[in-house]
């Protein structure tokens, strides 16, 4: 078979452009969703998760380091795993593996046994706030953990306290719960628009009878798909720059990394959510299928993403899940390169699992095609 | 060298357990009107289907253009104009929107010149600019067939296409596809309408899926060995519901202001009329349509026997 024709390919690429351009439907849907999302997720969503991911960074061994653990622990809302190294903990963070670090300080032995109350630094990622609200609301209860431990001289002076913590809000020092949705919401309108979209944009044909007669006609499935998910790219940039430019209008958003590198990962993402479109476009037999398996993958988009609720908040099972969904990690990345001002190098991690994921639709999609009514 | 436009044998093929193509051999030869008949769900486009390659037979093989249908369905397609049942066309973009697609994806050299050829040759002008979806049923099977002919084809495959038009926009409609077998096109053309059968060189009559009758279609109604009478006067609507009735009458039915009747048995037909000296009867000869209600009849007593 020949290979992929310019010529075809304009021809249709023309046909789709037409098509879009000229139903209304589509066109409200572009601009009005993300708007209207937006407005309603606007609400922070409460919720208490349990057993975040915490680094502990302490400057020497310690016994009352262990003691705060254990209490630190016992909280339920601290997973503490031990770092090596400051950079470790700084790269912890701004890739989401940490959502607090705990920071131990030097002599911090000496100086709680002088009664020098030396604070413990815990740096908590506030990108989103609902997730980490509870966790710092229960440091109160841990202010005199330390009492049973202290040498008996400084146990009858209880009116300094053994020590402190301070926790520093990184990211989102104002606790903004709305720049925390923006994220979640460029991809979650992203998906709803983009999957829907393509799903319907094939079975559509099927079921108008069009597309025997694209069949009759000599054009390649490549061709087709490639024709089809072209004007949707363009859809989900102008949904994109809609919802950036109303949350910087509206709610301030910052924008501290790189608008191009938004850009082109967004761009990974969006193909992801075509190639899965597409794919279930060739399998339903009809819209209301078509639809219905496009509402399947988006449940776990919204619910298991970290959207909806904070990732760390969610069972194990759930969490793997939404490892295995795109929308999860392309939230990750756009909180990072929003609201952390992390660098290119940063989102690595998680464009590669979004691009694996888009491969293998993408085959299990021309595995399923089939050129014939059959 | 094969000189028939159309050659395949033995196509069969099932949709589950249900057989719709049976063992199903045609020959179409260059530049034949072949009619393609029979009633719906005798597996009519389900066998265009098969020859232009848009389903794979489950049995039989052979040539379409000298090409095999399985093998070589690509290029078959870009040689082959199929025009669907169904309107096919995008009811979204323009008449002329859809006809550059179409020219587009054939990858017509000059596509602007050869669209507004076939826009004047098929009289679409006032509607160039016009959305499909606006354009009445007439004007759709004209679009249908106008981007069925852009790329110039060698084989027209034609699912009824004046399924639900009027009697003068299907003989116009007819005219332009003898036009084209003219300039050279083969044409094999699926339809119930009986009556536009006698326009066809040959025709092939289907019924579950077997070929049931095929020829020439004068010979086929001559050779039938059909006994046919038509009868004018009053009250014929009533006569043809009471006739139809009577031993030996296999078809009966108003056609072109008369009673038209039609048995194989000369002797019973001749008494069933003789009961209704009120009309003036007449023989005259059998039509195709004639043909086809007779076998299908023979077929439905075969059913009933078993
Ligand atoms: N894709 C399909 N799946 C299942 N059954 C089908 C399919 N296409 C056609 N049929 C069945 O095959 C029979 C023949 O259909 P068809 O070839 O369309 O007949 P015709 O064109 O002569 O009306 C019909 O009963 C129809 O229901
Ligand atoms: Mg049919």
């Amino acid at each position: 078979m020949s290979g992929i024709s310019s010529k075809r390919v304009r021809s249709l690429l023309r046909k789709e452009w037409l098509q879009v351009r000229r139903d209304p439907f589509t066109l409200r849907l572009i601009i009005a969703l993300p708007i209207m999302q937006l407005l309603l997720f606007g609400y922070a969503i409460n919720t208490n998760p349990k057993h975040l991911p915490t680094g502990l960074l302490a400057a020497e061994p310690s016994k009352y380091e262990r003691t705060i653990v254990a209490g630190l622990q016992n909280t339920g809302y601290y997973d503490i795993k031990t770092l090596r190294s400051e950079q470790e903990a700084e790269k912890g963070l701004a890739q989401g593996d940490y959502l607090f670090v705990v920071n131990i300080p030097p002599n911090f032995d000496r100086s709680v046994d002088r009664g020098e109350s030396p604070s413990v630094l815990i740096d908590a990622d506030a990108t989103d706030p609902t997730a980490i609200g509870y966790a710092t609301a229960a440091l109160g209860g841990l202010a005199n953990v330390l009492n049973r431990d202290l040498p008996p001289i400084r146990r009858v002076q209880p009116s300094t306290p053994a020590f402190q913590f301070i926790v520093h809000s990184r990211y989102n020092p104002e606790q903004l719960s709305v720049l925390n949705i923006v994220p979640g919401l460029i991809c979650v309108v992203l998906t709803m628009s983009t999957l829907f979209l393509t799903t319907l944009s094939i079975t559509r044909e099927r079921e108008r009878g069009t597309m025997e007669n694209l069949m009759a006609m000599p054009v390649r499935p490549i061709e087709i798909m490639l024709a089809k998910i072209a004007p949707y790219i363009l859809i989900g940039y102008i949904q994109v720059i809609v919802i950036l430019a109303v949350s910087a209008a509206v709610f301030r958003l910052p924008v501290h990394g790189s608008v191009i590198v938004l850009l082109l990962a967004l761009g990974l993402f969006i193909a992801s959510n075509l190639a899965l479109g597409l794919t279930f476009s060739t399998v339903a037999s009809n819209q209301m299928q078509a639809t219905q398996m496009a509402q399947f993958a988006l449940m776990p988009s919204i619910l298991m993403s970290g959207f909806f609720a904070p990732f760390a908040g969610m069972p194990v099972w759930a969490q793997y899940v939404g490892e295995a969904l795109p929308t999860t990690h392309a939230i990750r990345i756009v909180r990072g390169l929003l609201l952390k001002g992390n660098a290119p190098t940063d989102i690595l991690p998680d464009l590669w699992p979004i691009a694996v994921f888009t491969v293998l639709v993408v085959g299990v999609g021309a595995w399923l095609y089939r050129e014939t009514l059959d | 060298m094969n000189d028939a436009t159309i050659d395949v044998h033995g196509l069969s093929k099932s949709f589950g357990a249900r057989r719709v193509v049976d063992n199903l051999s045609l020959r179409v030869a260059e530049r034949e009107v072949c009619g393609f008949l029979g009633a719906n769900g005798s597996g009519k486009t389900t066998t265009l289907r098969m020859l232009c390659g848009l389903l794979k037979p489950d049995a039989g093989s052979g040539t379409c253009l000298g090409l095999d249908i399985v093998r070589d369905a690509a290029s078959i397609r870009r040689q082959v104009g199929y025009m669907t049942q169904r309107f096919s066309y995008y009811e979204d973009l323009t008449v002329a929107e859809n006809l550059e697609l179409v020219a587009g994806v054939y990858e017509m050299p000059e596509a602007r010149a050869a669209v507004r050829d076939i826009i004047m040759r098929m009289e679409l002008g006032s509607y160039a600019e016009e959305l499909a979806g606006n354009l009445s049923g007439v004007w759709k099977q004209r679009l249908a067939l106008a981007a069925c002919v852009l790329h110039r084809p060698k084989l027209l495959l034609l699912d009824e296409p004046t399924a639900g038009v009027d009697a003068k926009a299907r003989r116009e409609f007819w005219d332009l596809i003898h036009d084209l077998a003219v300039e050279g096109l083969t044409v094999l053309v699926s339809t119930h309408y009986m009556d536009k059968a006698e326009r066809c060189n040959r025709i092939v009559y289907l019924a579950n899926g077997r070929i049931m009758v095929e020829g020439d279609a004068l010979d086929v109604a001559r050779q039938s060995g059909l006994i046919t009478y038509d009868g004018i006067g009053e009250d014929i609507e009533d006569i043809a519901q009471r006739i139809r009735a009577m031993p030996g009458v296999e078809a009966a039915g108003v056609f072109r202001r008369a009673v038209h009747v039609a048995g194989i048995d000369r002797a019973q037909l001749e008494r069933a009329i003789g009961a209704f000296t009120q009309l003036q009867w007449r023989e005259v000869e059998p039509r195709i349509e004639d043909v086809f209600i007779h076998e299908l009849s023979a077929k439905d007593r075969q059913e009933a026997v078993r």
